[in-house]
């Protein structure tokens, strides 16, 4: 069955590497939804985060083909349930009729929303939070000439990582020692396959 | 490689040895040097003129043979690697010398053929200006290079070169290519020597085998009453024959090869029961659904060796061992994974289970394979007609060389048909292209494998639509001498083809007539010897004359025109569907 996966893809920064990654989803004709490279929480270390709609299955097996490219150390997946994420938003919108017509006041209290720039023609306001919360806003500033709108894309810290900095020493070392072992029994062969 | 001799850093009045000036292009090839390198095939061109320049002066430490086109200079180096266990080494100049690399990337990447390639660059200033011969080799390459770089900069070549050559080698092997514009070939820079690689923190090409798998994997085989081993070319890159034969003597498994696993076994081996897959042996294919439990070592389950997957070993238990994580549960969900290389878990695995024999799991064998004989075989190697068959020369070649040749194939019905029946006594001796299927592979791979087992007879067996495809090799056979046999299979049709339009699309016969040339007078054009023959009576003599004649020899064998291979299992269908006829 179908559903919302992130992917989450600790890297070397490398030239061409977004490419590497990026044509993994295209050969087999699977459309990102929604793609973020960042730093990570380590100096030099990459972070990707991707947004697909596909099974379980296929999921897993394009992570093992990502994480073996030779400059990702790190793949992981997960449902929506798994993970915390926010999108950013910016909404452009005519001064004049939000000054007149909206109450400022009670449209950011309601959306969690800022006013990132006040200008005599236009106003920025920004929110962040899930896909239907940043759309809902949408919605209620379009009777008011919404001119602009743009959305990040999604970026997602996975609830029960530890962070990568323990995880990093292992590959840093020559030969993987038995603490690199993730899974000493059968029953997690999911995650038994990759360091 | 320690012996190599390689640029000495001056040491200057007894001080510690300094770094000194170098070009990139010099860099390049000490990195050549100092990996081993003693073969590269390539091609000049204006992009990569700082390289070849460097060159010429190293021509008595650096054997460098010309080819006709890149595609043939990378196909050579995958023959290289394929006989040698060693990475292969091409040299091409940027834009279209690159892009006629690409099929040779894409092949030696589906194939786990190690090499590394280099290809010149524009200056690094005009990148992105559509600049003369300028093309986006990165990108172009990504999906077929199992890694690839572009330097800009010379002081960089050291150390990717050492990456290059490490991830091409290591893990699971494939294609690099690097891509080195022609400022940073020129550029004088602080060489300090070079290192090997042997760490990227980002790459792990071995795993730490699991031991509780391996526990969990004798169980199953000892267990067993019907285990039935399927191994593929890891057996090969691991350097596990050994370790494998000793597996299989002591479990006594019944072992059938994919045509990468050819040779790792000897033909004549009593567990070898043959070959796998759509044109494979009738027992292996039928007896694949009957096993209870499926041991694949260093096999990826192909879709040519499952047929339809909903239809493939469903009753059995799968121990699956490979060094690629991402091909356990690919394909067929295993039972037990072995994740490792094979040289180490087999050995473990053959520790852990019980010696045993199965004759009467061995007799089936036999039994599908009596059946095969009297369906297929006999009359393949025995034909009663006057026309001759593909089969029966491959027959008569095993007769004469022993099985002792190397065999280089191309692609289609001559393929199947070599890889059926060609002898082999000893690995790294079969040569094809299985993963890609890339018709004219055959002739330039052979010129790679005469340089990679210069002291073994190289047979290359082709088509005569193959042949055309890369003929122009003869020239790099001519100029170097090269010794290889090239044995045309001549069936005046793209006789694959037109088997599948026989039998799949009511013999609409589209576009399949090809016409040869006279290939006698074309090699003779190029110097090389040949002879071709029709008559039967002529063929133990004229494949006699082509094995010890001194030097390239051509034999064209016009063969029967509408021949078929069998057994076949058709695509859609589950192996034990395969048909005989």
């Amino acid at each position: 069955m179908k559903q919302e996966y992130t992917i989450t893809a600790y890297t070397e920064n490398q030239i061409g590497l977004l490419n590497r990654i990026a044509i993994m989803f295209s050969r087999r004709k699977i459309n990102i939804e929604s793609l973020n490279t960042s730093p990570s929480e380590i100096d030099g270390i990459h972070r990707f985060t991707i947004v697909i709609q596909e099974a379980e299955d296929v999921v897993r097996k394009l992570s093992r083909q990502i994480e073996k490219q030779v400059d990702v150390l790190k793949v992981y997946f997960n449902t929506n349930e798994e993970i915390i994420w926010q999108e950013l938003a910016l909404y452009k919108v005519p001064t004049d009729e939000i000054a007149e017509k909206v109450k400022v006041e009670r449209l950011l209290r309601e959306h969690g929303a800022r006013a990132v720039v006040i200008r005599k023609d236009y106003t920025i306001f920004e929110t962040s939070g899930h896909r239907e919360e940043t759309d809902k806003l949408i919605s209620v500033l379009a009777p008011f000439g919404l001119i602009e709108f743009v959305r990040s894309a999604r970026v997602a810290i996975i609830k029960s990582s530890k962070g990568f900095h323990e995880k990093l020493k292992e590959f840093e070392q020559l030969k993987p020692g038995d603490e690199v072992v993730e899974n000493e029994y059968l029953g997690n062969r999911n995650d038994v396959f990759s360091m | 490689m320690s012996s190599v001799d390689t640029l000495p850093l001056q040491s200057e009045n007894g001080t510690e040895p300094e770094s000194r000036q170098v070009s990139g292009s010099v860099a390049v090839l000490e990195a050549m040097l100092a990996e081993g390198v003693t073969t590269i095939f390539g091609y000049p061109g204006g992009a990569i003129m700082p390289i070849y320049d460097a060159l010429y002066d190293y021509r008595d430490k650096l054997e460098h043979i010309l080819v006709r086109h890149e595609q043939g200079g990378i196909h050579a180096a995958q023959g290289y690697a394929r006989v040698s266990g060693r990475t292969g080494v091409v040299f091409a100049t940027s834009g279209p010398g690159a892009t006629n690399l690409v099929t040779g990337l894409a092949d030696a990447m589906i194939d786990s053929n190690p090499l590394v390639c280099i290809t010149g660059q524009v200056f690094a200033h005009l990148l992105g200006t559509d600049a003369f011969q300028e093309t986006d080799v990165i990108n172009i390459t990504t999906p077929v290079t199992k890694w690839n770089y572009q330097v800009t900069d010379a002081s960089e070549i050291p150390a990717v070169l050492a990456k290059a050559f490490y991830i091409a080698g290591s893990g699971r092997p494939g294609p690099v290519l690097i891509d080195i514009t022609k400022n940073a070939q020129l550029q004088l820079f602080d060489y300090k020597g070079y290192t090997k690689c042997t760490h990227i923190r980002s790459y792990r090409p071995a795993p730490v085998v699991r031991k509780e798998y391996i526990e969990e994997a004798a169980k199953l085989i000892n267990e067993a009453e019907r285990p039935f081993v399927i191994f593929g070319q890891g057996v090969i890159l691991g350097k596990a024959e050994k370790e494998f034969k000793a597996f299989l003597e002591k479990s006594g498994i019944p072992a059938a090869w994919t045509i990468l696993g050819l040779s790792a076994l000897p033909t004549d081996h009593p567990l070898n029961v043959g070959m796998l897959g759509m044109h494979g042996n009738y027992g292996p294919n039928v007896l694949t659904n009957q096993c209870d439990v499926l041991i694949a070592i260093g096999m990826r389950f192909d879709d040519r060796v499952t047929g339809r997957l909903d239809k493939y070993a469903k009753q059995a238990k799968v121990i699956h061992l490979d060094i690629d994580p991402a091909e356990i549960d690919k394909n067929i969900k295993s039972t037990v994974p072995v994740w490792g290389d094979c040289k180490e878990t087999l050995p473990l695995l053959t520790e852990k289970v019980n010696a045993r024999v199965f004759p009467q799991w061995l007799q089936l064998f036999k039994e599908h394979q009596q059946k095969e004989e009297e369906a297929v075989i006999q009359n393949e190697l025995n034909p009663t007609t006057d026309i001759m068959s593909m089969g029966e020369v491959i027959n008569v070649l095993n007769e004469l060389s022993g099985g002792d040749a190397i065999i280089v194939t191309d692609v289609g019905q001559h393929q199947m048909v070599a890889c059926r029946y060609a002898k082999f006594n000893k690995s790294l001796s079969n040569v094809t292209s299985g993963g890609l299927g890339t018709m004219g592979f055959g002739l330039p791979a052979a010129i790679g494998a005469k340089f990679g087992a210069p002291d073994r007879t190289v047979v290359a067996i082709i088509g005569d639509g193959g042949i055309q495809m890369t003929i122009q090799e003869f020239g790099t056979i001519m100029q170097s001498n090269v010794n290889v046999k090239i044995l045309i299979l001549n069936n005046r049709f793209l006789g694959m083809v037109r088997q599948w339009q026989q039998l799949f699309h009511e013999k609409r016969y589209s576009f399949v007539d090809i016409e040869s040339p006279d290939y006698v007078m074309v090699a003779k054009g190029y110097h090389i010897e040949g002879r071709s023959i029709s008559e039967r009576s002529d063929l133990r003599d004229a494949l006699h004359e082509m094995l010890t004649h001194n030097g390239p020899y051509l034999l064209e064998v016009m063969v029967g025109k509408e021949n078929n291979v069998f057994p076949m299992v058709p695509q859609g269908c589950g192996v034990a569907e395969i048909r005989l006829k």
